[in-house]
């Protein structure tokens, strides 16, 4: 497969991913902004940095929710914004064409222009719509693929960036939220505390299987071995990082070749293996999350390095 | 401002301004029309205008009026569906053709950039009958342009044979010096030959000018039939209709037999594209994906060892044929321009050496040059030995004295145009000027004759066309896309181009212009 190919789909797996991550962002930023002490907390600012684009809004002041809106979800000098996003996930389809199934293809094109219309008013008017539309957009493409797309490298490569994608959001959520979860705030933020984790759960889609899977109280630690552990949990750190390592073995079949990037997602897996969330406190949870993310875009250059993206 | 852009054009002139199209050559066909300096001057009649006399062949129906017999399932689907019924599924393929992506890229004017070719419901149809005469009009005049093609880059015969004077060769700048005494894998110079036609009688075709180099549009023709199969599978049942669905496999074919020497085994095809903001791309892809061979870029070859590689995840991998659809001028900067970013160093070189084959060669825009196209008729013969089956579009040349004589006499009844001009630039539409332009225009005549050409305006035929309340009549061209590799291949159909407004004769999709299905009927 060109080597330029495998880039398009691994990045427009990422760009769908991450308009989708950007979509739910936002709205755990509405939740939390009606929570009480929100406008203390200075709660889209959290959004921002989640979305690592903190330093395009001044440090002193408060961020207001129109900033936010319009920047990431119209903004097209943002490459990271859903605009961009979908923006550039079509334009690496349409790069790759010839490795799109016919519905993987109307996914990426459906609709790809509808925000051009848009000003920050009507969007935030809209969120709610605009924010289910993205998430139907990305949810109908990874339909596409999972159901028709050949299962060649090409897929593997699709597969992979879509995984990192989704395992750097879960970090990155977890590293502007951390302080939430360390057990001494439990006494002082009670049960505000909770309902920003019941937002951040919301956010990752995840509210209803943690209830499912730990009953209902939320505690630090299992709020941790949750998104950071469980492998039942597809947004979960551990399950991505499988899923990642599953996709890299298949790719050095495909080539008869081991890289480096092989080496690192083995790595990456077994750091999670054998560990409790108990385990993960003792380390340091801002450590662990800091860690994962360096791993996961060294990963990321290791894998453009061993199948030569541009 | 887009009446500016209308274009002029008349048999064999090319358009290479840019036009906001982008296909080289393709939908910018305009056959005669006027530049207009205002709305109501351009919905006026031209005054060549006469599609209401009976010089006109309206193709639906025959000459005591009734529905010619291959019309008559159409005319019946006609009657039983409905015009209004025919206008919700012509909503309905614009709705499948926009998801598909089946458009064009138009940048930097504005509004969508990629927008849709209008598509016309109501096929255009030729009888076997007619099929016959212009697959053997249009194979003979692939095999003649290509013999040209190789002649003018080796001995020139055609020339001391004093057929075509030299510098009109020599002197061209689609003429490349480079080509100059190699010989492509089986001569073969332009693989996909597309001929642009017009029918002006039951039956009488004329050529309208050749298309050498990478003629685009074959895609419309097989999307078209695509979606009249999907949305009308009734109409085909009988299977009346010659499919063209081979089209593909036919041209990959055509391209493996032009393997070069350093060809092991299988040859690997590559289609070359500028890039997914060409205004053709969707053709690029549409064609690769229908071969199952990659769609380069540029920046996915490079030159090693005498051979042409691809960049792959598994590292590099040797390329034998390029289809290539980027100008010769850009396809390698070491050999032409030097400020190519779409070029690939290196590349000519390997292709001399016989490393790699370039479909279609560099150098073969020569033969549909407007100046050259005056001789395909003369061609035929002295290659061939034939006599030309398609006529050309009666062209006087005012090199000689007289013919000059004559456009000098007819001026105001032609069309005039300077032989080396592009686009509707420099060209005189004698029914449409005033007598001040055209002494003026025939001053510039007997300043330098050799520069100039004329013709005369044409009746076209016109095709049955689904207008809002009725089937209208339109002006409609032809081109059909015949495939040389080491045998000529010629799938029965092509793009029919049609003016979507009444009276017009510019069928480019700019200006108002469609496409429908062609149906070639079988026996």
């Amino acid at each position: 497969m060109l080597s330029r190919t495998a880039e398009n789909l691994y990045w427009m797996a990422r760009y769908m991913e991450r308009a989708e991550s950007t979509a739910r962002l936002l709205t755990m930023g509405q939740r939390m902004a009606i929570l009480p002490g929100a406008h203390h907390r200075d709660e889209w600012r959290s959004v921002v940095r989640a979305t690592g684009a903190e330093a395009n809004f001044p440090e002193d002041s408060h961020v207001k929710e129109t900033d936010v809106v319009s920047y990431l979800m119209l903004d097209l000098d943002n490459p990271s914004s859903i605009r961009s996003c979908l923006a550039k996930a079509r334009a690496n389809g349409k790069s790759a064409r010839t490795m799109l199934t016919q519905d993987m293809w109307e996914a990426l094109n459906e609709g790809w222009r509808k925000l051009d219309s848009y000003d920050v008013a009507e969007a935030r008017q809209q969120l709610p719509g605009l924010i289910d539309w993205v998430k139907t957009r990305a949810m109908t493409f990874r339909g596409a693929a999972e159901s028709g797309q050949l299962r060649n490298e090409g897929h593997d490569f699709l597969r992979a960036g879509g995984a990192l994608e989704r395992a750097q959001m879960t970090l990155r959520l977890l590293d502007v939220k951390y302080y939430v979860l360390l057990p001494e705030t439990e006494v002082v933020g009670g049960t505000r505390d909770h309902y920003q984790w019941t937002s951040v759960l919301h956010a990752l889609s995840g509210s209803r299987a943690y209830h499912h899977v730990y009953g209902g109280a939320y505690t630090p630690w299992q709020i941790t071995d949750f998104l950071m552990l469980n492998r039942m949990f597809p947004r979960s750190v551990a399950f991505c990082y499988d899923q990642l390592a599953y996709r890299l073995s298949r790719l050095a079949g495909w080539h008869d070749a081991r890289a480096s990037c092989d080496d690192t997602v083995s790595e990456m897996v077994s750091g999670l293996e054998n560990v409790d969330s108990g385990e993960i406190f003792r380390r340091g949870l801002h450590e662990t999350v800091q860690n994962g993310l360096m791993m996961t875009n060294r990963l990321g250059m290791e894998i453009a390095q061993a199948y030569h993206f541009g | 401002m887009p009446m500016e852009r209308i274009l002029l054009r008349v048999a064999g002139q090319r358009d290479s301004f840019r036009v906001p199209f982008g296909f080289r050559s393709f939908f910018p066909l305009a056959i005669r029309t006027a530049a207009c300096s205002n709305a109501a001057a351009h919905n006026a009649k031209p005054p060549w205008f006469k599609m209401e006399t009976p010089l006109t062949f309206y193709e639906m129906l025959d000459q005591a009026g009734s529905v010619r017999s291959c019309y008559a399932e159409v005319q019946n689907w006609v009657e039983r569906t409905g015009i209004s019924g025919l206008n919700r599924r012509l909503e309905e393929a614009e709705a499948i053709f926009r998801r598909i992506g089946i458009t064009f890229a138009v940048y930097g004017e504005g509004g969508d950039p990629e927008r849709l070719i209008p598509f016309d419901l109501l096929p255009r149809i030729f009888t076997a009958q007619e099929w016959r005469v212009l697959d053997k009009g249009i194979r003979q005049r692939a095999r003649a342009l290509n013999a040209f093609l190789h002649d003018i880059y080796h001995r020139g015969e055609i020339i001391r044979a004093g057929i075509m004077p030299a510098e009109i060769i020599y002197q061209n700048s689609a003429y490349r010096p480079e080509m100059a005494g190699f010989s492509p894998p089986g001569k073969v110079y332009s693989h996909i030959v597309g001929i642009d036609i017009v029918r002006t009688g039951p039956d009488s075709f004329e050529v309208l000018e050749d298309n050498c180099r990478t003629p685009s549009g074959v895609s419309y023709m097989l999307e078209n039939r695509e979606i009249m199969t999907r949305m009308f599978p009734e109409l085909f049942g009988q299977g009346v209709v010659a499919p063209v669905d081979d089209y593909p496999a036919e041209l990959l074919k055509s391209l493996k037999e032009v393997a070069p020497p350093a060809c092991k085994g299988d040859p690997v095809v590559v289609v070359l594209t500028p890039g997914a903001l060409n205004s053709a791309y969707y053709e690029h892809s549409f064609l690769a994906d229908l071969m199952g061979v990659e769609l380069v870029e540029p920046a996915d070859l490079f030159v090693d060892a005498g051979r042409v590689w691809m960049k792959t995840t598994s590292g590099p991998t040797a390329v034998d044929v390029i289809y290539r659809r980027i100008d010769d001028e850009y396809i390698d900067p070491l050999t032409f321009r030097p400020d190519s970013l779409l070029g690939v160093p290196g590349i000519f070189n390997v292709y001399r050496n016989g490393g790699v084959t370039l479909c279609s060669a560099p150098g073969s825009g020569i033969a549909d040059d407007k100046a050259v196209y005056v001789y395909v008729p003369e061609m035929i013969r002295f290659y061939l030995g034939e006599q030309p089956i398609l006529s050309n579009i009666k062209t006087w040349r005012c090199a000689k004295p007289d013919e000059c004589a004559y456009v000098l006499e007819h001026l105001s009844e032609l069309v005039a145009k300077e032989v080396h001009g592009s686009g509707g630039y420099g060209m005189l539409i004698g029914p449409k000027a005033t007598p001040e332009e055209v002494a003026a225009y025939a001053d510039r005549i007997r300043a330098n004759p050799s520069e100039f050409i004329a013709q005369p305006t044409l009746d076209l035929s016109t095709v049955p066309t689904l207008g809002p309340a009725s089937v209208v009549e339109r002006h409609a061209d032809f081109r059909p896309y015949c495939l040389v590799g080491k045998q000529l291949r010629l799938v029965p159909g092509g793009l029919t181009r049609v003016a979507l407004t009444e009276g017009s004769l510019v069928v480019n999709s700019s200006q108002g212009g469609g496409v429908k299905d062609t149906w070639v009927m079988q026996d």
